[in-house]
């Protein structure tokens, strides 16, 4: 065993010789440094499950854990060219520093794309543009929070706001998700619940489109109810939408921004899912006293974002052809989620539900309780396969029985092989359970038909909110 | 001045620690003068330590592959010498049943355990015995794959109902598993190393959990969680107990060079032995290193003693 990846208790007396100076040594390296260490680190959390999760980049694994999109779909011809016309008409442009706002040759980009995402009337004003969508939510926190305020997140959240959110030492509160999306008329209770205890939420960070793990959208509805919310307790809402133009079926709904007209919510877009994650562009829009303070910070942590990789994008918009690429996406994304859906229905046994996103890049699996995702990672590893164990999408230790799985990254037949690999550990241990309790699994019907939706999910939709509902279906990813 | 190869990262669930425990010996062995020679484990291994002929090699590894005998054996075969223990100490220590069965021939102290593979419940209808267990051990009951390195897979079964659930996350490390009680306690760890007067125990580690009622490898492994003091301020003679019992334990397996020794100290002040490590972590974060500097041995040197006693086996 090794006892590691736990830090040397800061309190221990550090070794200091008569004349005050510090010993040299080389065991103690961690612990000299550790006594500088900021009070927020120690809520900086890191895992024996992110070791885990590194063994998974292994070539050998098939790897239904990342968030990628396939960028080989990009063609190295018009790379090259959009790279010659950089070089050719703004070489010294993009080799210096932007403005710390962003260029305006990409806000007028952004603009369009928010169009396009159905966001009437967004202003190159209102926009920052950040390094990555990522920025945008690390900003938020610094403008934001101080230790011990709110944040609402659904549950499951996204894995990778977590560590922005524990660096500004902010307290995480989860509201269950279902095929609809965050349960907002539990959200009414929830706040006042936390003014009662005193607490400050601060803002509601969101994913209404094809949410990052569950792979659920927001019913109209429940967006119309979020910003009338944030609108009665003057609550900032981060919506982040990543994947809205990715939609392989169904109509879209429109975005918070467009329903709260821009002065309630925070609008987080980003170029990673269109065009490319390796450019680092992404943006927010948000009311202007907000986006002022989110500039000086970014002012802070890295003056611009990369001049170069704005005018990349700018020559790629000039040739007017960016709809075209997304649209291709969709149908290559589209295709491997049918895929992935199909073999899930293949693979896994009856007692398993998973959603069935109508956008996005994931799926949400769900297994017996019984079967720990952390530890069926273990297993699945060693058939060579991977995902991304539900309990990272929690802060409280829930989601135990669930997993992510991405369905953009990986080809089809990988996503077939890959699934009927999981299937097969998830097989054993439903078996193995059936052994030691006695208890048999039931057959699967003949013909894999994806699961029924959950009946405590079909009144979700009803307005206006009823006080006191109970059990129910807990978890994100029920049905369908 | 030796040409060393550093075994280090490989297939293993505890790839990253090792990956950290390899870079850090590697410092420390240029710092010592030595060339070095770093080899992530994996399909070339053979080949690599044929064509880097190293003069020896300081496995950096943890878990399976690396701690469990197999990397020994090939060096054993390929006649390089290596540090720490030799292949049957790996294997002894490695299995915790086979741990544990040498341990209570011996009369060491080491809670009460029950040990399946998986063909028992599959084959032999070993679920039938689970309630005779359970009365026989008492609630709450550990349940624990026999041969995972890291804590990842231990499960606290509060209830009968738990058990199954609890097995069944085992037996995603491992085709064996054993059910053993609870022993309520102070956790600790007593290193031990080779010095020039023989195998000789560091000061006791005692890992103090911030939150109560956890006991999975997230627990024990998440950043802030526990809290580690050494030497561990123990009432009267225990720590001097702990550190006898680890040195019997230490040679019983028979491990050589290094390793570390876990207890608990119940609160009547009785020590059990839960298990030996036979290669502990040497990261910055790790326990053996933080003992040796309690007693006194830089890390540097400690490395420097642990290649030392390698070339010293290879030359008996």
């Amino acid at each position: 065993m090794t006892l590691d990846d736990v830090p040397r208790n800061p309190g221990l007396p550090g070794e200091r010789s008569p004349m005050g100076q510090r010993r040299r040594s080389t065991s103690r390296d961690l612990e000299r440094y550790a006594s500088l260490f900021a009070e927020r680190t120690k809520v900086m959390k890191s895992s024996a499950m992110r070791d885990l999760m590194a063994i998974t980049e292994r070539d050998d694994v098939i790897s239904l854990a990342g968030g990628l999109p396939d960028t080989s779909t990009f063609p190295p011809d018009s790379y090259a060219a959009l790279m010659r016309t950089v070089a050719a008409d703004s070489c010294a442009r993009a080799l210096q520093y932007a403005p710390t706002e962003g260029l305006e040759v990409v806000k007028r980009c952004i603009v369009e794309v928010m169009t396009a995402e159905g966001i009437g009337g967004a202003d190159s004003e209102h926009l920052l543009v950040t390094t990555g969508g990522q920025q945008v939510i690390d900003l938020v926190c610094k403008t934001l929070i101080d230790p011990g305020d709110v944040i609402v997140a659904e549950a499951p959240t996204y894995p990778g706001a977590v560590p922005a959110f524990s660096a500004y030492q902010a307290e995480v509160v989860q509201v269950e998700t279902d095929r609809d999306g965050m349960r907002v008329e539990e959200l009414d209770e929830l706040l006042d619940r936390l003014e009662a205890a005193g607490k400050r939420p601060k803002f509601v960070y969101t994913i209404p489109n094809f949410q990052n793990p569950a792979g659920v959208t927001m019913s109209l509805p429940r967006r119309e109810r979020l910003v009338r919310i944030a609108h009665a307790r003057e609550l900032l809402v981060l919506e982040d939408n990543p994947y809205g133009l990715l939609r392989y079926e169904g109509d879209p709904h429109p975005t918070l921004r467009e329903l709260d007209g821009g002065e309630f919510v925070i609008y987080l877009g980003t170029f990673s899912k269109i065009l490319s994650p390796g450019i680092r562009l992404g943006w927010a829009e948000a009311p202007r006293p907000v986006l002022d303070k989110m500039n000086i910070g970014k002012q802070a942590a890295d003056l611009c974002s990369s001049a170069m990789t704005q005018h990349f994008v700018a020559a790629y918009f000039e040739e007017g052809r960016w709809q075209d690429y997304v649209r291709s996406l969709t149908e290559i994304y589209r295709r491997r989620r049918d895929t992935m859906l199909d073999a899930l229905a293949e693979h896994l046994p009856a007692e398993a539900r998973w959603t069935h996103p109508e956008g996005g890049l994931f799926i949400w699996a769900t297994l017996p309780d019984y079967i720990d995702t952390t530890d069926l990672l273990a297993r699945a590893l060693s058939e060579n396969v991977a995902f991304v164990p539900g309990r990272a999408a929690y802060l409280d230790g829930r989601g135990g029985s669930s997993m992510r799985l991405n369905f953009s990254g990986v080809d089809d037949d990988d996503i077939r092989e890959g699934v009927r690999r999981i299937g097969k550990v998830v097989r054993e241990q439903v078996g193995l359970y059936g052994t030691l309790t006695g208890v048999q699994p039931p057959q699967r019907p003949a013909e894999p038909t994806p699961a029924p939706p959950d009946p405590a999910l079909a009144d979700v939709l009803e307005l206006p909110r009823r006080r006191g509902r109970s059990g129910g279906a807990g978890r994100a990813g029920g049905g369908a | 001045m030796s040409r060393v190869a550093v075994l280090k990262g490989g297939r293993s669930l505890e790839r990253q620690v090792s990956l950290r425990s390899g870079a850090r010996v590697e410092d420390a062995l240029r710092r010592l003068g030595h060339e070095v020679v770093p080899i992530d484990v994996g399909g070339d291994l053979v080949e690599r330590l044929r064509a880097e002929a190293p003069d020896v090699a300081f496995v950096a590894l943890h878990g399976r592959d690396g701690e469990d005998g197999t990397v020994q054996e090939l060096l054993e075969l390929l006649d390089v010498p290596y540090t720490a223990s030799g292949v049957s100490a790996c294997i002894r220590c490695m299995d915790k049943v086979l741990a544990k069965h040498a341990m209570g021939d011996a009369g060491v102290p080491t809670p009460d355990f029950y040990a399946f593979n998986e063909t028992a419940f599959k084959e032999l209808g070993a679920a039938g015995a689970l309630p005779e267990i359970e009365a026989r051990l008492e609630f709450p009951i550990v349940v624990k794959p026999a041969g995972q390195g890291s804590a990842l897979g231990i499960k606290f079964a509060r209830t009968p109902a738990d058990v199954p659930a609890a097995l069944v996350s085992a037996f995603s490390y491992d085709t064996k598993v054993m059910l053993e009680r609870y022993v309520p306690g102070r956790d600790l760890a007593v290193s031990v190393v080779d010095l020039d007067e023989g195998p000789t125990p560091l000061p006791v580690v005692e890992a103090v959990p911030r939150e109560e009622d956890f006991y999975d490898f997230e627990a024990r492994y998440e950043i802030g969680r526990s809290d580690f003091v050494c030497p561990a301020l123990l009432p009267g003679d225990a720590a001097e107990r702990a550190q006898e019992l680890a040195l019997e334990v230490y040679r019983l397996l028979g491990c050589y060079g290094f390793g570390r020794v876990d207890l608990m100290l119940e609160d009547g002040g009785e020590l059990q032995v839960l298990e030996t490590n036979s290669i502990p972590g040497l990261t910055e974060t790790s326990l053996l290193p933080q003992a040796a500097e309690a007693a006194g041995i830089e890390f540097d040197e400690l490395i420097d003693r642990i290649l030392e006693t390698a070339l010293a086996r290879a030359a008996a």
